[in-house]
């Protein structure tokens, strides 16, 4: 596990070495310090420094290619995974470090969840397999009766207990585009992190599925930290308390969302936002 | 005008093309047509019961089947897959999933290269490492060798579809924190099932019509299933050995093998058909 690793509690040295005294909200669940992020020889990420608000909803905005999938893949060590992805800098979850050496990156992904852009439902499993793959693959042996709990749970906090409560052997693939995307999210619920990393979760999904969605983020907000990146702004602006915007790879400007949308402070932010990017 | 007529030409020459094609498919589904129609009739006539549940008979006798060598196409065909479904479903899995891309082309080349030795040589490297040795043809060498070229039909098949897994499954998993070994035993190889198990019957396919390999190793048997480690019989070596020799009685009964055979492995085929078609809806 990440805590005790490191033996000592860093966060709040880090979080004052951080720049400008408004590149994090009052308590920190992750704080990222001077990251860089390369695809092969590219950089795609370039010294981003922020902090991520426990229990807050931070939503990262920018074209596309501006690097913020990149980057909430840093965030759970993810991005590593890819050929030629390579990662420099420092993450910290409650003060922890998640690059230090001997963390194990799998189990950074137990504690921060991720949710695709593409439902990426297992095709092979049912509902109730999907949800429970989390733990029964990371166990030698599990019944269905001590998954049972775990499963309703996640469901009804993914808003899809009710839906599917009587067809839970039935394929995940059998569902909905919308009814996927909220399946994927209980998967990720079932293991119960304490982040939530969602890259672009509605861009495939109508609006009445991106509202539910979107009010299931509210109601997630209660127990996690989330991040989403999206190409919405509408989407940034509804749901999200602080909001950064991303460009080339670069952190522009990151304040609570409210001042975002309203009074941005960089001449980029303000074009991109009122449509004039390009 | 010109180009009209350009328009004119150029459509001609594809309805030619057309028509070409179209024969080129005709003569492939003939020969096929040829080959089944051939042995059903000159085969079908001495099938019969008895044809496999009777035990080969001497020269002169009336009657006798090809039971021992129809039992022992079985039993080599068994063996070959013990021994080649491990090792070419776990060459797979390391080939789809663990090797850098440095060490799975190399690989690769080696199963390909591997699975384009002439049947005849393998026969002899199975001679040469096991009948030797051990002083005796068994159906244990005969095995061993039929896997030999069933490995890296299996390997390739099973990489390939493993690789048809799309990758967002693959990251899913690890998004799940979930361990490398356990995502692709759980998520990417169930995935592949259909896949592999239609690489897998296509590979007992081949191998069970083998006859070159089976000359050095199994040799045949005019006394039935003795053991593995005794010479046995089986049906392509009988069909070799019978369709030469100079009795009626014996041409005839190859006939009824070939037949037989090509019904064997036209029945994995059509199973291998219904297995993935009714997988995939």
């Amino acid at each position: 596990m990440i805590k005790n690793i490191l033996g000592q509690n860093v966060r709040d040295e880090v979080a004052d070495n951080i720049t400008g005294g408004r590149m994090h909200p009052e308590k920190c669940k992750l704080t990222v310090e001077d990251l860089d992020a390369w695809y092969g020889s590219k950089q795609v990420i370039q010294q981003v420094s922020m902090g991520i608000g426990a229990q807050h909803i931070t939503a990262l905005i920018g074209p596309s290619g501006c690097g913020k999938s990149t980057f909430i893949r840093c965030l759970n060590r993810m991005h590593e995974v890819a050929e030629g992805g390579r990662v420099t800098g420092r993450v910290f979850m409650d003060g922890y470090d998640i690059y230090a050496p001997q963390v194990d990156p799998v189990a950074v992904r137990r504690r921060i969840g991720m949710v695709f852009q593409k439902a990426s439902v297992f095709p092979t499993m049912s509902i109730f397999g999907n949800v429970a793959s989390g733990i029964s693959l990371t166990r030698f042996w599990s019944r269905r009766r001590d998954l049972k709990d775990v499963v309703e749970r996640s469901l009804r906090k993914a808003a899809l207990w009710e839906e599917v409560k009587d067809k839970l052997d039935q394929p995940g693939a059998s569902l909905s585009g919308g009814q996927q995307q909220r399946l994927c999210i209980a998967r990720a619920i079932a293991i119960e992190p304490e982040v939530i990393l969602m890259d672009e979760p509605c861009s495939a999904l109508d609006p009445i599925s991106t509202l539910r969605i979107e009010e299931l983020m509210l109601e997630l907000k209660k127990d996690y930290t989330v991040v989403i990146v999206t190409h919405n702004m509408q989407q940034a602006a509804r749901v999200s308390d602080w909001t950064g915007f991303m460009l080339l790879g670069q952190l522009v400007e990151y304040a609570p969302t409210k001042e975002v949308f309203t009074v941005p402070k960089d001449k980029r932010t303000e074009d991109y936002i009122t449509g004039r990017f390009g | 005008m010109k180009g009209r007529s350009g328009y004119f030409r150029r459509k001609q020459f594809s309805r030619l093309m057309l028509v070409l094609c179209g024969i080129a498919t005709a003569c492939v589904i003939l020969v096929l047509i040829l080959i089944l129609g051939y042995t059903l009739v000159n085969g079908v006539s001495y099938l019969s019961l008895d044809f496999i549940t009777q035990p080969s008979k001497p020269v002169g006798e009336v009657g006798g089947g090809m039971r021992d060598d129809i039992y022992g196409t079985f039993i080599l065909v068994g063996l070959a897959s013990l021994i080649a479904l491990p090792v070419g479903m776990m060459t797979g899995i390391f080939l789809a999933a663990f090797a850098g891309p440095k060490a799975a082309s190399a690989i690769r080349f080696a199963a390909d290269i591997l699975a384009g030795v002439p049947s005849i040589i393998v026969g002899v490297f199975a001679y040469a490492i096991l009948v030797r040795p051990m002083h005796s043809y068994s159906a244990l060498s005969a095995g061993v060798a039929l896997a030999i070229i069933m490995i890296p039909v299996v390997a390739r098949t099973a990489e390939e579809s493993l690789r048809l897994v799309p990758n967002s499954q693959r990251e899913a998993a690890l998004a799940l924190g979930i361990n490398r070994w356990r995502i692709t035993l759980g998520v990417i190889v169930p995935g592949a099932v259909t896949g592999i198990v239609t690489g897998i019957m296509l590979a007992v396919a081949r191998i069970a019509g083998e006859t070159a390999p089976l000359i050095f190793t199994a040799l045949g048997s005019a006394f039935g299933v003795q053991g593995l480690t005794q010479p046995i019989g089986a049906l392509p070596l009988q069909i070799y050995r019978y369709a030469l020799s100079p009795y009626t009685d014996w041409q005839q009964q190859a006939w009824a093998a070939a037949f037989l055979l090509v019904i064997l492995v036209l029945g994995i085929n059509v199973i291998v058909r219904l297995v993935s078609s009714r997988r995939s809806k």
